[in-house]
């Protein structure tokens, strides 16, 4: 129940978001999330926005597991 | 190397590492119904050591919901005036003599919806009915909830109303903990519950109960990654709350959905399905907001609610046993004819057992 996918801003009006969600798109409240910006990633849960995706936090982690996949081989 | 061999290299070092660090059995826990379905899906159980078992905790907010509030949800949908709007988990979990499904297939107005926010919508094209929206879930969803009484106030919207089941899982942990029958060597922590709460509500499990917990992220990678941090912990004998999940989960948490929920909620006893009532868990809609209260504004008369004799799930919940160990269990209770909540959502225990087990697999252990 608790499940919340990425999602990314499109269009903003106010403290309603048009998101992008792999292609299909919705519109969502920005009322927990008010300094949501056009053009950021954000977990949406249930119609609404709940956080950030921290982009360098995403990356961080896609170059940690890079880093341990090689260490595998090692 | 490309992405799939990337994710099959990492995996196999978190899975040769946690079989180094860990020298004796160890049971981790997962108190996330989501947690619970990416672990069965991917098959983590099967991958980890034998000495590793994975049990499900209290994380399923539909199991956990206590028949009391199923037979009152159907009370009110027998009152011609209502019109009930749920997540369609609810429908099949089955209260004292019957189920949302039942009496929706006997003519009452009962409407799925997506998000609290279609609950208000259906409240402003009804204006002749009351829209009572069934309220359940962890902090995760008791923001939102919390948002659209606030729309629903800003709006002058009068028809709405909520029933409020929303409750605090570190709440749950912390009874769950001090409970000496217990046995958790550590935790992966519900990582959109942190999402709102931020890790500080969690430090009591190392600090008092000094066990280790990490906040984990929902796909395969990011619990692997969780449990060899787990065993990290587990083998320099440490107990600290650590973040997996630091894309999403701030230390802080989310500000402005927490302010949301002390505006319009206030902290109550609470019952959970199996492990009974505790203190300080449940969300009550607070004075300010008593209007939306639909225990408050709309008098009910629900039948006197009884548990199940038979129905192990509070004993699954908390880990004690597994659910191939109820009698129940694949004879009687099925995803199709649910005898326990733990068998009705996706989430529950028992419904993952069933569907991911069946005999394909080894799940034992
Ligand atoms: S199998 Fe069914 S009856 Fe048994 S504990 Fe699970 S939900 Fe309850």
């Amino acid at each position: 129940m608790c499940l919340a996918v990425p999602a990314k801003i499109i269009e903003k009006d106010n403290m309603m978001a048009t998101v992008d969600v792999e292609g299909i798109q919705r519109q969502i409240s920005l009322m927990l999330l008010p300094d949501a910006q056009l053009g950021d990633f954000i977990l949406m849960h249930a119609g609404f926005a709940i956080q950030k995706i921290d982009e360098e936090e995403a990356n961080y982690t896609a170059q940690l597991l890079k880093e341990v996949a090689q260490d595998g081989e090692g | 190397m490309v992405k799939a061999e990337i994710s099959r290299k990492a995996a196999d070092f978190f899975l040769k590492n946690i079989d180094m660090l860990i020298e004796k059995p160890v049971r981790f826990m997962e108190v996330c119904g989501t947690h619970t379905v990416s672990i069965f899906r991917s098959g983590i159980r099967q991958m980890l050591p034998e000495k590793v078992e994975l049990v499900s905790g209290p994380g399923c907010p539909v199991c956990v919901t206590p028949n009391d509030y199923m037979d009152t949800a159907i009370a009110y949908a027998k009152n011609e005036n209502v019109i009930i709007a749920t997540f369609g988990d609810m429908l099949k979990v089955p209260g004292t003599s019957t189920s949302l499904y039942a009496v929706k297939a006997a003519g009452a107005d009962v409407r799925i919806v997506y998000s609290p926010l279609d609950a208000l919508q259906l409240a402003v094209g009804e204006p002749a009915k009351k829209v009572i929206f069934l309220a359940v879930g962890f902090e995760t969803t008791a923001p939102l909830t919390a948002a659209t009484i606030q729309a629903a106030q800003n709006q002058a919207i009068e028809n709405f109303f909520v029933l409020s089941a929303h409750k605090w899982t570190n709440e749950a942990l912390n009874a769950l903990l001090s409970d000496p029958e217990i046995k958790v060597d550590g935790f992966l922590l519900p990582g959109h519950v942190c999402v709102i709460t931020g890790e500080e509500p969690f430090h009591f499990v190392a600090e008092k109960y000094k066990k280790p917990a990490v906040v984990a992220g929902f796909e395969a990678l990011d619990i692997l990654q969780a449990v060899y941090m787990l065993a990290k912990q587990v083998h320099a004998g440490q107990a600290k709350v650590e973040n997996a999940y630091k894309r999403v989960v701030k230390t802080q948490g989310n500000p402005a959905a927490q302010e949301m929920m002390a505006a319009v909620f206030q902290k109550t006893a609470a019952n959970w399905r199996g492990l009974g009532k505790i203190e300080n868990s449940g969300m009550a809609v607070n004075e300010n907001y008593a209007r939306y209260d639909a225990l408050r504004s709309i008098p009910v008369q629900k039948e006197l609610s009884k548990e199940n004799p038979a129905c192990r799930c509070g004993e699954v919940l908390k880990g004690n046993i597994r659910p191939v160990q109820c009698p129940l269990f694949k004879k009687i209770c099925t995803p199709e004819h649910p005898a326990g909540a733990c068998m009705v959502s996706v989430e529950g225990t028992c419904h993952a057992w069933y569907k991911y087990g069946q005999g394909r697999y080894h799940y034992g252990r």
